[in-house]
């Protein structure tokens, strides 16, 4: 420090004050940005959101948001996209093309999160895409863009077993040899971790959701009903 | 290994993604204090204590946010809790301990605003750890921290007694090294896998 | 520090410059490495990281210029911080309502600007002691050392790393990336190399102005 002599301390309650003048300043100035800002960023997410569900269920022009749990399958007014695991698509005539699910699991550097769409006339998973990932890009990135990989997603076997409680077969990643059943995912050279953690992630989700949405069958509309 | 197991958040902070050389947090002192092996140690223990201190005040200033909805207060808050939290412990330990107050009390001031602790009090808030994954998360990265810090200086040390270009002295050979080290380090990424 | 404010001179080039070039954050000063190696991984991340910070440091340049006869001493540390966190946090709303893949490729590293040791540096150093012309404009230098640091290391990584510059191919189709450039040990590669050539230019610079020593150079660092 320049100075030469330290002035003399200012009574405690002048340091106080001028801080909280400061941060009381500050604060409003955030919640003003806050304000600003909400509208545009919640938008941001219901686009991207929007993209990443007609991107999994092609052909779907419109999206209807459910929470899907044991206790059963509940439409939600709006969007209240909060509490939603279930995302219902309808094509432009309004006909039931499948209903988008989200799946994660531990990655190469960290959990990928990815939506997946599945069509419960045909019983196979139609589409899928990388919502959230650090994996390395060049190699484990390529889970989201390599198309011979997401050409595995055109019809993924996922059938139920006859009492509906499980996966008939269980889906899997094969990295060391080409994929032979219907319910096998072909995994990408080079990015083993990534293209086996995507099978684990889509088994974990479809055990755990599939039977449930065969369960309350019933409460999903094959033709898209108004609000 | 899930995801949400302790012994995962550890081994994530600690290794696979080492907060200075995945993250490139805390590079600063990383490069200031990794000269010498005696000044790296003390450093490193008063990181992990730090962090951990940080990690119990962002965990509950967090909660206090949430409960009245304004967490776009979160970024002041934290700041300025962490830095009183810390003040607060230094003053403690001149007080009851003017041994371990030698040993780190240099290095408190230095390191409580430094972004690896910023960082991890944010990163345990996005990731929505509880209360005892967000310690486990803390303890990884100031183990993790120390760890590069104490490799970093070693290596370093041996480097005094080589003849380097003169270009090479302005940093650029530490970071050379943190290269090579990184991508050692990289080597642990299929842990969690 | 009223008195400080007596020194300042016209604004001239050089009050610019020395922000920018003389004592550039990162590479003369080591300064605000974090976001330089951490988001640097292409040039658009880069870019946009830089700007982030430029506003962030020239914002609260301004202001703390402006209260600088007002911020006691004993709490001005406290003060800055909240006038930088404020501008953050309002940076870092900017961005997530711009674009989410911007938001989601820099992540927590925007809200890190503020612990950018850069930032605090020049509130502490440069614009509590200058008036606000001064202050702005130096700071305006800072910032665009900064951003174009972050430009050379991203545009670097990106262009070895991916293959494209902005997105855009700048290599054939046969051109095989070399992924370790946008992984965290490229980040540290490629500064170290840009520290190499930054220091090199500094050297001749001070080998010119100075004929007589410059030759003996060598031998100097070499017994030291």
């Amino acid at each position: 420090m320049s100075e030469k002599m330290e002035p003399a301390m200012p009574p405690a309650g002048r340091l106080i004050l001028i801080l909280s003048v400061i941060a009381l300043i500050s604060g409003v100035t955030i919640v003003f940005a806050y304000q600003i800002t909400a509208e545009p960023i919640a938008r941001n997410h219901r686009e991207r959101l929007e993209r990443a569900v007609f991107t999994v269920l092609p052909g779907a022009e419109q999206r209807v948001n459910y929470s899907l749990d044991d206790d059963g399958l509940a439409r939600l007014a709006g969007e209240e996209i909060d509490r939603a695991n279930v995302y219902a698509g309808y094509d432009s005539g309004g006909d039931l093309v499948g209903v988008a699910l989200e799946a994660s699991a531990m990655g190469y550097a960290d959990t990928i999160r990815m939506l997946y769409g599945y069509s419960p006339q045909r019983e196979c998973i139609i589409g899928f895409t990388v919502l959230q990932s650090s994996e390395t890009p060049g190699l484990g990135a390529l889970i989201a863009t390599d198309p011979d990989f997401l050409a595995n997603f055109e019809c993924l076997d996922a059938e139920l077993n006859e009492e509906q409680t499980a996966l008939e077969n269980e889906i899997r990643t094969v990295t060391r040899r080409d994929a032979e059943e219907d319910w096998e995912i072909d995994g990408i050279t080079g990015a083993t971790v990534s293209s086996e953690a995507v099978g684990r992630a889509l088994r974990e989700s479809a055990e755990r959701y599939l039977p449930l949405l065969a369960r309350y069958r019933d409460d999903l509309p094959e033709q898209m009903e108004a609000e | 290994m899930q995801p949400e197991s302790l012994s995962f958040i550890f081994l994530n902070a600690f290794l696979i993604n080492n907060f200075v050389l995945a993250s490139f947090l805390g590079l600063c002192p990383f490069v200031g204090v990794s000269g010498k092996l005696n000044t790296a140690w003390p450093m490193g223990v008063a990181v992990i204590f730090v962090m951990l201190v940080a990690s119990v005040c962002a965990y509950a200033i967090n909660s206090i946010l949430v409960y009245f909805g304004i967490e776009y207060l979160r970024l002041i808050a934290y700041i300025a809790v962490i830095a009183s939290a810390v003040q607060l412990v230094e003053m403690t330990i001149k007080k009851f301990s003017p041994t371990l107050f030698r040993l780190l009390g240099v290095y408190l001031p230095l390191i409580t605003t430094n972004c690896a602790i910023l960082g991890m009090a944010l990163f345990q808030t996005f990731n929505e750890y509880n209360f005892v994954q967000s310690i486990f998360y803390s303890l990884g990265a100031g183990f993790g921290f120390m760890l590069a810090l104490v490799l970093m200086a070693g290596l370093r040390e041996q480097l005094e007694f080589s003849n380097l270009p003169y270009v090479a002295t302005s940093g650029a050979v530490a970071f050379m090294l943190a290269g090579l080290l990184s991508m050692v380090f990289m080597g642990f990424a299929g842990l969690g896998g | 520090m009223s008195s400080a404010s007596k020194q300042d001179g016209p604004i001239t080039y050089e009050t610019f410059m020395s922000g920018a070039w003389k004592q550039n954050p990162v590479f003369s000063r080591l300064l605000g490495l974090c976001p330089a190696l951490a988001v640097s991984n292409t040039a658009v991340n880069s870019l946009v990281m830089g700007l982030a910070s430029s506003v962030v440091v020239i914002c609260s340049s301004i202001i703390i210029s402006l209260l600088r006869n007002v911020i006691p001493k004993q709490i001005r540390i406290a003060a800055y911080m909240i006038v930088i966190a404020t501008f953050v946090t309002a940076v870092d709303y900017g961005i997530h309502a711009l674009s989410l893949e911007l938001y989601d490729a820099l992540g927590a590293f925007i809200l890190l600007i503020v612990v950018n040791c850069m930032i605090l540096g020049q509130c502490e150093s440069h614009a509590s002691k200058h008036r606000v012309t001064t202050a702005a404009v130096n700071a305006g230098g800072t910032a665009a050392g900064f951003t174009a640091a972050l430009l050379m290391i991203g545009s670097i990584r990106e262009i070895l790393g991916f293959g494209t510059f902005f997105g855009i191919t700048v290599f054939g189709e046969g051109f095989q990336t070399w992924a370790i450039f946008v992984l965290p040990p490229g980040g540290f590669f490629v500064l170290a190399v840009w520290l190499i050539i930054f220091a090199m230019v500094q050297r001749r610079k001070e080998m010119s102005a100075r004929p007589q020593s410059a030759r003996s150079g060598k031998e100097v660092v070499h017994a030291t």
